[in-house]
């Protein structure tokens, strides 16, 4: 035990919840809040927050699973690259499972690809070290708090001289997204809990923008119960006042200007570029990929292979839960067609996604 | 995915540091931080590296301000 589990304090949450009820007495609209990441997702469904809240606050959730928005595409590559001979696919577990056009890396492995979990993207480097005659693809998936350790596992294989090791690289980076979502009039987002550990990289001062442009509030917010409550809290206040400013409630862990060491290196390994979203769309410049000095390592141009056509999942309504304008109860398919065990769509598949999250805690 | 563990330093060498947080032990690489850890620190670990520091100080001034009690304009 440590004093960090105060956090989850279940006195502190109720203290917390009643606050908001108090200020949020007898308004005559909701206030809609959105979540832009998938670990919010979960602590939501995980502490049954949403039952605790009153019926004036109503919690959302946006395209915050990297697993769930990237596209088709990207598997498809990924499970064409799976069947070459001598290659190794290394992977967070959360992509195993996601169904491509016609088959996931898990029916892959199942039929005798070599296809490893690991949990640091610096374990593949040990992997292409210890496996010199093949080739081992890291499927670099994530959002800014991501995207720096496999930036760093191509700058430690550049150091060691690891020539066969190489990465898929899918990045994605959360501001863009939230700048459509809140320019859709369908949506009308009052305020975003803002991602925790993306922050820590990006720092607060990157929603600015947002509060500029689109008036709508915004609270860098922690993972534990009592941080998302008082990040709503925050938000609370905002909306009632009348503001839209950047808040830092995690505190303890973002600044204003995040790291900028871990900026730098990301700058150094990689460069925008306008990044596919399931359910949105291309945005410009939402992506990252590998740039001019690392091409060498870059899977996508150093592998070349055919991948088969795309084909999206009929009736899965990922594309809109991702958006925040259905929730995962509207899908024909939740629950029937589409369950833990047997997905259809990627936010059924990613244990943060929300479908998975919905499926698992109020099902 | 993006989740990170906050985990106290126990030993650096180099670029590397041993993290460990209610028994658990991890090793966290340095190189990505932009802040001095000592051992004793608190980091957020993700994917194998340390991707920032956590300000104990200000840990516990949040924990206060969530335990504050009511005040009447709470209450407007």
């Amino acid at each position: 035990m440590n004093y960090l589990d105060q956090f989850r304090d279940k006195e502190v949450v109720k203290g917390l919840a009643q606050r908001i009820g108090a200020l949020t007495k007898g308004l005559g609209k909701p206030l809609t809040f959105m979540e832009v990441c998938g670990t919010h997702t979960m602590a939501i469904y995980q502490y049954g927050l949403r039952s605790l809240l009153p019926p004036e606050v109503r919690l959302i959730s946006g395209p915050g699973c990297p697993v769930c928005v990237t596209p088709n595409g990207y598997l498809d590559r990924a499970v064409a690259l799976s069947r070459l001979p001598d290659l190794i696919i290394a992977s967070f577990g959360d992509m195993l499972r996601v169904p491509g056009s016609s088959s996931s890396l898990m029916e892959e492995r199942a039929k005798g690809a070599d296809i490893r979990v690991v949990y640091s993207p610096l374990d593949a480097v040990q992997i292409a070290v210890r496996n010199p005659g093949k080739r081992v693809v890291f499927l670099g998936v994530g959002f800014e708090t991501t995207a720096p350790t496999i930036a760093g596992s191509i700058l430690t294989a550049n150091a060691q001289g690891v020539g066969n090791y190489f990465v898929l690289a899918s990045h994605k980076t959360m501001p863009q997204p939230m700048a459509i979502l809140s320019a859709d009039p369908e949506l009308s987002v009052d305020g975003y809990i803002c991602p925790a550990h993306v922050s820590a990289i990006i720092g607060a001062d990157a929603y600015r923008f947002l509060c500029r442009q689109y008036r709508v509030p915004c609270v860098v917010t922690g993972f534990e119960p009592t941080d998302v409550m008082q990040g709503v809290e925050m938000l609370v206040r905002q909306a009632l006042s009348g503001e839209s400013r950047v808040e830092i409630q995690y505190s303890r862990v973002v600044r204003w200007e995040g790291n900028a060491k871990a900026q730098a290196i990301l700058a150094e390994v990689f460069t925008p570029f306008d990044a596919q979203w399931r359910g949105i769309g291309t945005l410009p410049g939402s992506g990252l990929r590998i740039a001019e000095p690392y091409r060498g390592y870059d899977a996508e141009l150093a592998i070349p292979v055919d991948v088969e056509p795309l084909k999206e999942h009929k009736g899965c309504l990922c594309g809109e839960i991702l958006k925040g304008k259905v929730s995962p109860f509207d899908c024909p398919l939740f629950g029937k067609n589409c369950t833990p065990e047997c997905p259809v769509g990627a936010c059924m598949v990613s244990s943060e996604g929300t479908c998975a999250a919905a499926f698992k805690y109020q099902f | 995915m993006c989740v990170g563990v906050p985990m106290q330093v126990t030993s650096i060498e180099g670029d590397q540091a041993m993290t460990e947080v209610d028994g658990v032990r991890r090793e966290a690489n340095l190189m990505l931080l932009d802040q001095e850890v000592r051992v004793g620190d608190f980091v957020i670990v993700h994917a194998g590296f340390a991707i920032s520091k956590l300000d104990e100080e200000d840990a516990r001034e949040t924990l206060s301000m969530m335990r504050e009690m009511f005040t009447p304009e709470d209450m407007g």
